[in-house]
């Protein structure tokens, strides 16, 4: 019986470590405020970044991650009445116009953006500022096209040719984020609704639909060991690739396509929540976002671009970096008014 | 004589009502605050969104062919997959019940592995295993110099349904075992002596009498089958959904709450017909039993004809449970890359690398956390789990026996199985809408995640507890009671010892299902504190070789810890009921 | 009574035992096991616990196999036989009853599984019913019934298909002494009744006594006596089997044979000896068979150290020489008193055995 006591001592100690160690975040040093962002599962950060802001503002930031971007989003909306934090980042313009319409942020024009194209600034009410961009583009595997001595397709119209018939893996745009982003290359490139007919030409090809990416990316693409060469990712996917090779390689073993209209961009962007009690230091924190330190720790942490371009990239980034010139554009608005249709329609013509 | 006697039975009856009332307490406040609080905010909410009053989503459920045609999925393939687990699960589970042999307590731990693997993982290990490229489909090929995969099972039905065998064949071999072991050998001797042969002995005695215990497994397989998400998306595919699919899609991808509603509310009602069924079924066929020590009813492998049934089954369930696993533990150790081509000077094979690199934060990232801390807040969390759904489970479970004939029980026994039935998506909302006042602004609390931890392991505890505590002999009790304890203490002396082996069980569970947890910790999760799963799915979603390989060998990692616990919590002899 | 009772018992050995052997492990259970049991007859296994008679009867039973030997019954092996094939009754000691059956269903099952048409097995249920002095239970939960109930509930379970063979094991085992003396007579008179071959095993030697025609006494895996309750109780064969049938006068000895006569020297004195022995000996000297009375016999003289009272009998202590002994007298006996010496008369016939140490 002592023995017992001692493991279920154990065990609650155990446990009120971990809770209290949670807490400590909260309260520590000379009462500096409290800094609440809310966002999504891949957002990342280095720490001397996070640091630097810390201490120059005397605040401790607490991050509240709640899902993936829409599950995010969604929570954020809900919330409204009694926002979990100051902050929202990682909203995306598939998302932003649902975000927009609930008017769940303050409006805030940081002079930072004087430093970022106009072609991120979706939102002209500055409820929501663009912070990063990632393109969803096809990548596929170099050394299957050179094995078989066939040409890598250059444009989405190359995949409907009988020499890719078979080879191409996509994700299902109702259950996930590049799915839906490539989904909507093709409607900004082909229009509605030419994007079906292209669609049923891919069906004709015997394009695979897998629902997310992890699947399509690492089961049945050919560079894990699948046996499809061609499969939608990121623009960034290539220097990734080199950058977390199992053992280090020169050149990436994939590349992707980013001919005009082949991509779809991804912007994200992050807003203060309205309500919040900390204005002040939440629009110092959107101006470290957008300001050169944070720009430039984005890419390795978290696989996307910076919108300031007096950021500077790293370097293997840069090298095997390939950025759409003109990525299929459509618009927040039309995305959230036409979504459901689109992907219904997308559904009735290649999952049925 | 008469007055003194009456005034003794209302006090008795009095104080066996507050007992009844003091058990109920703890379960119903939680349930209460945690459960139906925020499903019922979230509900409300969603309705009052649609501004379309609460008939018409209802109306548009009704009227879309999809909804129908998802829901009938949704219980097929839960009804098939819950048989074929039996199937499987039973066999095994006559073995760990009625034999004592070498490897037992090994073959019990990891056949609870599957239960904590996240289901990417799972994806990776069957692609392994029965992808196009698969060891399988690449061996075939090879053997009979095939042009194409012959084995095309990814994104079949087949696919789910084998996936849904491998994560609860677990339910089936504990809960049904566990009871079995302790069921008295002789009165299926009994039958034999009278001229039953074993197939009818099985049939007619074993079946009626263990039937509680596979009924309860059965219904827990099934709700599991039936709100089935990560296997139906990732190995499904596209062409499959079922209920809790729509719900995400609705929910996430189109903010369509009050359809959302609807649904939920129609798996809610299917999870609470399938509960009423069974909680009548159980009701009719529960019997006291005589229930026995393990040393008493199980046996040496000693006949030639038991060794081959067991080596039989143990290779079954090795193949349906542990292979896949295997595939991942070799892709953990191997170096892939070099066989692509002569891009590289180093050979391919045996590599720690991945092992290595989880240590080392090469993006100093803040969110950043060693295995051996991931490893530490998973057990945290699991341990904090166990006890919180031991606390609620155990009053539960001992009212719902103790008064099997209060009509209050034939009420509340199903409710508490709804959590399982309900929509993580819904549910995380509704923690979201509801708690946000003081005390219960618990929205970025970790304190949520074994609280949401709990709501799945709950029933868990409380079905794994019952059929056993169901089957003390009440004269047991009674014996206690006379000889002077008093509730307390005859809960303590009869009870307790008695369903020491049904409480490891309930103990077991909590721990794997909070280990493996996914969706929540993920919903609610504060980053500096990321379970084993939530670093696994980490390294998966980016690019990169390097980070597929960390995310398999953090898997081999979680798999470890998982059957070490499994192995421990076995050893754990809470006073003398460890034997029992 | 008895008299008339034996004579259903023919002397046709219709069960027989032959040399079982079975191991579980290292360990031996049975070592050589060997009796028969004829038509009518009931047959106790006695034996202290771990003896290996529950074995024994699993292996008749069909549960078990045997690693060595043969059982036959009328002549033919049923080794192979499976034990549903048998024909065998088997009731065990904390009765074993379905839990999910009403006590009809319990009786019926040996009957559906023997395919006895469903009038018939009304029929047959009620009868046993009748004979077990349970009538119009059928319908009771075998829950709801008490522990004396239950067994009879078991026992009309497996005498319902008409077993050829009927097997109890410990059957009163787990009922309190009151109850269970009260069905032992009752379980007699019942399986006498339908002249029902049977084998009882048993722990409890009283129980085996009253109950049993023959008795088989075993002793770690091994058969140690065969024999009727009597023959038994008055000439032990083995110093196991006296002391397992709670006698306790044990004294060393040294018998010799001289002259053809075997005698055995005690710090008692020297006894003539029936059966012929050479050697250290154990020396039984029976309660019962002392006397105060001036007999032909031989005497020995010791101080009584305390008498109790035990009904119609009284246990005295007796010091010899350092020899503490036990013997029984009539109450009526005139005792002398605690402290004095008394002198008794033994029958060396009746009152001594020797046993090889």
């Amino acid at each position: 019986m002592r023995g017992n006591l001692f493991i279920i001592i154990l065990v609650c100690s155990l446990v009120g470590v971990t809770i209290s160690a949670c807490g400590t975040t909260e309260t520590t040093s000379i009462e500096p405020q409290t800094l609440t962002i809310m966002t999504h599962d891949s957002f990342s950060i280095s720490e001397q970044v996070l640091d630097e802001f810390q201490n120059e503002h005397n605040v401790n930031v607490r991050f509240i991650k709640s899902g993936d971007t829409g599950t995010a989003v969604n929570k954020a909306i809900l919330a409204k009445d009694k926002p979990l934090a100051d902050i929202f980042y990682g909203i995306d313009n598939t998302f932003l116009s649902r975000a927009l319409a609930e008017g769940i942020f303050e409006s805030y024009q940081s002079p930072l953006l004087a430093d970022i194209p106009d072609e991120f600034e979706l939102d002209q009410n500055y409820d929501a500022l663009p912070v990063d961009f990632g393109d969803v583009c096809l990548n596929y595997d170099i050394e299957y096209f050179v094995e078989n001595g066939l040409e890598p397709p250059a444009t989405l119209d190359d995949l409907i040719n009988p020499q890719f018939k078979d080879l191409v893996v996509v994700q299902n745009p109702a259950t996930s984020s590049p799915g839906l982003a490539f989904l909507l290359a093709t409607i900004g490139k082909y229009g509605d609704p030419g994007y079906l007919d292209y669609w049923e030409d891919l069906v004709a090809n015997n394009v695979l639909v897998v629902n997310d990416w992890e699947v399509a990316y690492y089961q049945e693409f050919s560079r894990a060991g699948g046996s499809r060469p061609i499969v939608v990712s990121y623009g960034s996917s290539p220097p990734f690739e080199v950058i977390y090779a199992e053992t280090p390689i020169d050149e990436p073993p994939t590349a992707a396509i980013v001919s005009d209209g082949a991509c779809f961009r991804q912007i994200e962007f992050a807003g203060i929540l309205s309500g919040t009690q900390n204005r002040d230091l939440a629009e110092k924190w959107i101006d470290y976002m957008l300001g050169p330190t944070f720009q430039e720790d984005i890419p390795l942490q978290m696989f996307v671009f910076p919108v300031n371009q007096n950021a500077e990239l790293d370097e293997t980034f840069v090298q095997f970096l390939a950025v759409p010139e003109n990525p299929s554009f459509v618009s927040p608005e039309q995305i959230t008014a036409n979504r459901e249709n689109w992907i219904n329609d997308w559904t009735e013509v290649v999952l049925r | 004589m008469k007055l003194p006697s009456r005034t003794f039975s209302t006090e008795f009856n009095l104080r066996q009502l507050f007992t009844y009332a003091g058990l109920w307490l703890l379960p119903i406040a939680f349930l209460v605050i945690f459960y139906f609080f925020p499903l019922g905010s979230i509900l409300q909410m969603s309705f009052s969104r649609g501004g379309a009053g609460l008939i018409s989503p209802f109306l548009e459920a009704i009227q879309s062919e999809s909804v129908g045609q998802i829901l009938w999925f949704t219980i097929w393939q839960a009804a098939l997959s819950t048989i074929l687990t039996l199937a499987v699960g039973l066999p095994g589970a006559y073995l760990l019940a009625r034999y004592e042999f070498r490897g037992k307590s090994l073959l019990q731990a990891l056949s609870a592995v599957p239960f904590v693997i996240p289901t990417v993982v799972v994806a990776a290990a069957f692609y392994a295993l029965l992808g196009p490229r698969g060891w399988l489909n690449l061996a075939a090929m090879h053997i009979f110099d095939l042009p194409t995969a012959p084995i095309q099972l990814m994104n079949t039905i087949y696919a789910i349904l084998l996936a849904h065998i491998f994560y609860n064949t677990t339910i089936v071999l504990r809960m049904v075992g566990d009871f079995w072991s302790h069921v008295d050998p002789r009165i299926n001797q009994a039958a034999r002596t009278l001229g039953a042969n074993q197939f009818t002995t099985f049939f007619r005695i074993t079946l009626p009498i263990i039937g509680p215990a596979i009924a309860a497994a059965a219904l827990l397989v099934f709700i599991f089958d039936f709100t089935s998400f990560g296997v139906i998306l990732l190995l499904g595919g596209p062409r499959f959904a079922t209920l809790e699919v729509e719900i995400y899609y609705q929910t996430i991808s189109l903010f369509n709450l009050p359809l959302a509603a609807v649904l939920a509310l129609l798996q809610l009602s299917c999870t609470l017909a399938m509960t009423i069924i069974y909680t009548r079924l159980t009701r009719r066929i529960t019997q006291p039993l005589e229930l026995r020590s393990r040393s008493f009813t199980q046996k040496k492998l000693t006949t030639w004809r038991s060794r081959f049934f067991a080596t039989m089954i143990i290779i079954l369930l090795f193949t349906i449970l542990i292979a896949p696993l295997f595939a991942l533990v070799m892709r953990s150790f191997t170096r892939l890359e070099p066989e692509r081509g002569a891009r590289t000077v180093e050979s391919p094979g045996f590599t720690l690398d991945f092992y290595q690199e989880l240590n080392i934060n090469r993006r100093s990232s803040l969110f950043f956390v060693p295995p051996t801390t991931a490893i530490g807040i998973s057990l945290g969390y699991a341990s904090a789990t166990v006890l919180l759904a031991l606390a609620i489970g155990l009053p539960a479970a001992w009212a719902l026996a103790r008064h099997s004939k209060s009509p209050l029980n034939s009420f509340l026994d199903p409710l508490l199985m709804l959590p399982l039935g309900t929509s993580a998506v819904t549910l995380g909302l509704g923690f979201i809408v509801a708690l946000n006042r003081p005390p219960f602004d618990l929205r970025a609390s970790p304190i949520l995640i074994p609280i949401a931890h709990t709501l799945v392991a709950f029933p868990f505890v409380v079905r794994s507890l019952t059929p056993s505590l169901h089957s003390i002999q009440p004269r047991l009790r009674q014996a206690a009671s006379i000889l002077g304890a008093s509730p307390m203490q005859v809960f303590r002396a009869v009870d307790l010892p008695m369903v020491g082996r049904a409480l490891i069980v309930a103990a077991t569970f909590a721990f794997t299902i909070s280990l493996g947890e996914f969706g929540a910790s993920a919903m609610i999760s504060r980053p500096e504190y990321p379970t084993i799963p939530i670093v696994i799915y980490r390294f998966i979603s980016q690019p990169g070789a390097i980070n597929y390989g960390q995310a398999m060998a953090l898997s081999t990692i979680l798999m470890l810890v998982a059957a070490g616990s499994m192995i421990a919590i076995e050893r754990l002899r809470i006073a003398d009921i460890g034997e029992f | 009574m008895i008299e008339e009772q034996e004579l259903n018992v023919t002397n046709t050995p219709t069960l027989k035992i032959s040399k079982i052997v079975k191991s579980f492990g290292d360990k031996k259970v049975l070592d050589n096991i060997t009796f028969d049991v004829h038509q009518g007859e009931i047959l106790a296994l006695l034996g202290p616990s771990g003896c290996g008679k529950s074995t024994l009867l699993s292996i008749i039973a069909g549960i078990e196999k045997p690693d060595g030997g043969e059982i036959t019954w009328k002549g033919n092996s049923i080794n192979d036989t499976p034990p549903h094939l048998r024909g065998f009754g088997l009731m065990f000691q904390d009765n074993a009853l379905f839990p999910h059956m009403n006590v009809f269903e319990n009786i019926a099952f040996g009957l559906e599984m023997s395919g006895v048409k469903r009038d018939s097995v009304h029929e047959i249920v009620s009868a046993t019913l009748d004979l077990v002095n349970l009538q119009g239970l059928e319908d009771r939960n075998v829950n709801s019934l008490s522990g004396g109930e239950q067994q009879r509930v078991a026992l009309a379970r497996s005498l319902a298909p008409q077993p050829k063979l009927l097997m109890l094991d410990e059957p009163l085992g787990s009922i309190d002494r009151a109850l269970s003396e009260r069905l032992m007579v009752e379980l007699r008179t019942i399986l006498r009744k339908i002249n029902q071959t049977a084998i009882y095993v048993t722990h409890d030697q009283e129980e085996a006594f009253a109950i049993a025609d023959r008795i088989v006494l075993m002793n770690q895996g091994k058969v140690e006596q065969i024999g009727r309750p009597e023959e038994i109780f008055r000439h032990p064969a083995t110093l196991f089997a006296a002391s397992f049938l709670g006698l306790t006068n044990f004294i060393p000895g040294l018998a010799k044979v001289q002259s053809g006569q075997c005698t055995v020297e005690t710090a008692l004195g020297v006894f003539p000896l029936a059966k012929p022995l050479e050697g250290e000996v154990t020396v039984l000297i029976r309660p019962d068979a002392a006397s105060l009375n001036t007999q032909p016999g031989i005497m020995i003289e010791g101080e009584l150290i305390e008498k109790t009272f035990r009904g119609n009998l009284c246990q005295a202590l007796i010091d010899f020489n350092g020899f503490k002994l036990a013997f029984n007298f009539l109450s009526n006996s005139k005792l002398p008193d605690e402290g004095a010496t008394i002198n008794l008369i033994l029958d060396p016939q009746e009152a001594i055995s020797a046993y090889k140490i």
